[in-house]
C-alpha cells in the first residue's frame, strides 16, 4: 500500500511484484479496536451507542475497522499497483508495502482483469469476504489507472463488496474526486508525522511534479498533501482511517501530536503500528539498527492516544496476500492458475444469507457479555490483567494452543473486557506434537498475560506455561471469548480477596513479526 | 543517446513506465527496458531524467555508454 502502514503495519518492505498470490485479509493491519475509556472504541465494540450511526453502518462489517466484525468477516487485498511515489526508510521496495503486510513478503502482481476475477472467485467461495483493498506493493494512487480499473470491474459485478485504498497520501488530493465517483468509502492514509523536521528522518525522498525532492522539502510536501487529502475526504463524507508506524526515538512521542492533528481533520480511527525492523529486510531502518517498540511501549502509546480518539488495535501485520477469514491463510486455494481455470458464479444471495447469520451471532456474543457484566460493575478494584486467547474466529475460544498462529489479547478490569491486540507466534506445533523450541517463543509473546484461554492444550505445554506464571485455561472451550473473560476475571478477583493468589504485575512481551513464515 | 535499466536491479515496479515523456519504457520478460532510440534523456522535457528520479533502486536507470549522448535538435 502505501507506504508502510498497515497496516499494521509495519515493517517494511515492499515492492517487487512477483509471486505469490492473492492477498487478503488479515490483518491487518490494522483494525479496529475498542476501548473503554473515554471514547469509544474503535470501531466496534462500543458500537452503536458511542458512534455516529452513519459511521457505524459503514464500519460494522469491515474487518479492519470493527473489532467484532473482525471475528466474522474477511478482507482481501490484490496487488495491482506496484509503483510508488515516495521512499520510506522502513520499506525495501523489493517486497510488499510495509503498510499492509509482513516484511519480506512478495505478492503476486496482477493485472486489473486478473485481480477482479480473483476477487469474485474468492468472494463466491468465502462469503465472509466483504472488503477489497488495493495493497502493496506500491501506492494505489501512484498507479491510478490500474487501481481504478480494478475497482470499476469489481463494482460492476459485485456491488456489495466494499472497496478501500491505502495510500501514503502524496497523490491523494488529485484523486479524491475520482475516488468519490467510484463509490469507495474507506481510505487509509499512513501518516507518520506532522512535522517535516521529523519526517525527513522517515522519508528520504518523494517524486512529485516530475522531480525527486529530498530531505525536509520532501517531508513538507508530503505532510501538506496528507493533511489536505484527509480534509478533502472528510468534506466528501468518505471514511478515513490513519495508520502510523511507531518508530522509537524518531516519532514515538510525536505520534500523540499526529493523533490530535488527524482527529481534528476528521479521521475516524487511528491505528498505531509497531515498526518491525531487522537487517535482513534490507531497509534503511533495518540496516542502521533502528529498533521497533516493545509490546508495552506500543500499548502505552496507544493508551495515551485513546482518550483522544478511537484507536484500532487489532491490526495484525499479516500477510497482505492471505485469503480467508482474518488470520486464516487460504491463498493456496486461489493461485492464479486455479483462478484462471475457475468458473465464477457470483452468489449474491448466498452471501447475504451468510452475512445475516453472522449479524445474529454477533448480537448473541454481545448479549452474553453484557449478562456476565451485570454483577462485575458492582465490584471496585483497580486490578487490570491481560489474557491471551486462541481463537479461529466467531468470537469464541475455539483454537487449540498448539495450533494457534496468533493470540488475541484482552485487557480485563472492572469495566469489562477490552480487546487490545494480537500477538503472532510461529506455529508451535504441527499435528499436535509439541516442538521443544517453539514454546519459549509463545511464552515470550504472551509473557505479559496472566492466563491463556484455549480450546485444548497438551500436558507438557500446560506445565511449562504454569511454570512461567501463565494460567492455561481450557474450561471455556468453545464459549464466547468476552463472556468467558469476564467470568474468569470475577474468579480472579475472588481469589485475590480470599488470599488464594497475590496479584502482581507481569513483564513485557515481544512483538514478533515472524508468524506466518511458513506460507 | 540514452538511458538503460540494469535489469538485475530492477524490481519491475513499473513506476518509470508512465513517467517517460517519450514512451520509451516498457515491460519485457519480467523487467523493464528502455528503447534507446526513443529516449531523449528527458532533454527538452524535464530537468532530470524521470526514470532515474522515480526509480526506487539507486543506480538502476543509468546512462548507456554504448550510445552517444542525446543532443537536442536546434
Ligand atoms: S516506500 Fe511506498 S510502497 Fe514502500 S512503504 Fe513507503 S509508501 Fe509503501
Ligand atoms: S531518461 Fe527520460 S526519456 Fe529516457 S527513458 Fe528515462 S524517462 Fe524516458
Ligand atoms: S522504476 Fe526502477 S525498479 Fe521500477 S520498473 Fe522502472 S527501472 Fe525497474
Amino acid at each position: 500500500m502505501d507506504n508502510q502502514a498497515s497496516v499494521a503495519s509495519i515493517g517494511i518492505d515492499q515492492i517487487k511484484p512477483l509471486d505469490q498470490i492473492m492477498q487478503q485479509v488479515a490483518e491487518h493491519k490494522g483494525c479496529g479496536t475498542s476501548s473503554e475509556g473515554g471514547k469509544a472504541s474503535c470501531g466496534s465494540s462500543g458500537g452503536p451507542e458511542d458512534m455516529d450511526p452513519a459511521i457505524w453502518e459503514k464500519v460494522k462489517n469491515h474487518p479492519c475497522y470493527s473489532e467484532e466484525a473482525h471475528h466474522h468477516f474477511a478482507r482481501m487485498h490484490v496487488a495491482v499497483a506496484p509503483a510508488c511515489n515516495i521512499q520510506c526508510n522502513y520499506c525495501n521496495r523489493k517486497y510488499d508495502c510495509a503498510n499492509e503486510s509482513r516484511p519480506g513478503v512478495v505478492s503476486e502482481k496482477l493485472t486489473p482483469e486478473q485481480a477482479a476475477k480473483k476477487v469474485l472467485a474468492v468472494a463466491s467461495t468465502i462469503p465472509q469476504m466483504t472488503v477489497l483493498g488495493i495493497a502493496g506493493p506500491g501506492d494505489p494512487l501512484a498507479n491510478p489507472e490500474k487501481t481504478f480499473k480494478t475497482f470499476e470491474l469489481i463494482a460492476a459485478t459485485a456491488p456489495d463488496i466494499k472497496l478501500c485504498v491505502s495510500t501514503n497520501g502524496l497523490a491523494l488530493p488529485e484523486h479524491v474526486d475520482r475516488l468519490s465517483q467510484y463509490n469507495i468509502d474507506h481510505v487509509t492514509i499512513t501518516i507518520n508525522m506532522v512535522d517535516p523536521e521529523i519526517g525527513q528522518h522517515i522519508y528520504p525522498w518523494i517524486f512529485y511534479k516530475n522531480k525527486r525532492w529530498k530531505g525536509i522539502d520532501a517531508a513538507r510536501i508530503l505532510h501538506e498533501h496528507q493533511m489536505r487529502g484527509l480534509e478533502m475526504l472528510t468534506e466528501r463524507g468518505i471514511l478515513c482511517k490513519v495508520n502510523s508506524v511507531m518508530i522509537p526515538g524518531i516519532n514515538d512521542k510525536h505520534l500523540v501530536e499526529v493523533n490530535k492533528a488527524v482527529k481534528s481533520r476528521g479521521a475516524f480511527l487511528h491505528n498505531i503500528m509497531p515498526l518491525i525492523s531487522a537487517p535482513e529486510h534490507g531497509t534503511v531502518f533495518g540496516l542502521n539498527g533502528q529498533r521497533g517498540p516493545t509490546a508495552q511501549e506500543l500499548k502505552a502509546l496507544q493508551d495515551s492516544c485513546e482518550g483522544e480518539m478511537n484507536m484500532m488495535r487489532h491490526c495484525r501485520q499479516c500477510r497482505a496476500d492471505a485469503v480467508g477469514l482474518l488470520g486464516e491463510d487460504r491463498s493456496s486455494e486461489f493461485t492464479t492458475e486455479k483462478i484462471e481455470a475457475m468458473e465464477v458464479n457470483y452468489d449474491m444471495e448466498g452471501r447475504k444469507a451468510y452475512q445475516a447469520a453472522v449479524e445474529q451471532e454477533r448480537q448473541a456474543t454481545v448479549a452474553a457479555k453484557q449478562a456476565e457484566m451485570a454483577d462485575l460493575e458492582a465490584e471496585f478494584s483497580d486490578v487490570k490483567i491481560l489474557i491471551a486467547v486462541a481463537t479461529k474466529g466467531h468470537g469464541r475460544v475455539n483454537e487449540h494452543f498448539g495450533h494457534a498462529q496468533e493470540f488475541q489479547i484482552y485487557e480485563l478490569s472492572t469495566s469489562g473486557s477490552k480487546f487490545v491486540g494480537h500477538r503472532r507466534v510461529d506455529l508451535y506445533c504441527q499435528g499436535g506434537y509439541g516442538e521443544e523450541d517453539a514454546l519459549p517463543i509463545v511464552i515470550r509473546a504472551i509473557n505479559d498475560c496472566v492466563a491463556v484461554f484455549v480450546a485444548k492444550i497438551g500436558g507438557c505445554p500446560k506445565a511449562d506455561l504454569q511454570a512461567a506464571g501463565i494460567d492455561p485455561v481450557d474450561k471455556y472451550a468453545h464459549e464466547f471469548i468476552e463472556q468467558s473473560a469476564v467470568k474468569y476475571f470475577k474468579e480472579y478477583l475472588g481469589k485475590i480477596k480470599s488470599g488464594e493468589i497475590v496479584h502482581a504485575a507481569r513483564g513485557d512481551a515481544d512483538i514478533r513479526q515472524g508468524a506466518y513464515i511458513a506460507a | 543517446m540514452a538511458f538503460k535499466i540494469i535489469s538485475s536491479q530492477c524490481t519491475a515496479c513499473s513506476a518509470c513506465e508512465p513517467e517517460c515523456p517519450n514512451n520509451a519504457i516498457r515491460e519485457k520478460d519480467g523487467t523493464f527496458i528502455i528503447k534507446p532510440e526513443k529516449c531523449t534523456e528527458c532533454l527538452g522535457y524535464f530537468d532530470e531524467p524521470q526514470c532515474v528520479a522515480v526509480c526506487p533502486v539507486d543506480d538502476t536507470c543509468v546512462i548507456d555508454n554504448s550510445f552517444p549522448r542525446y543532443v537536442v535538435a536546434a
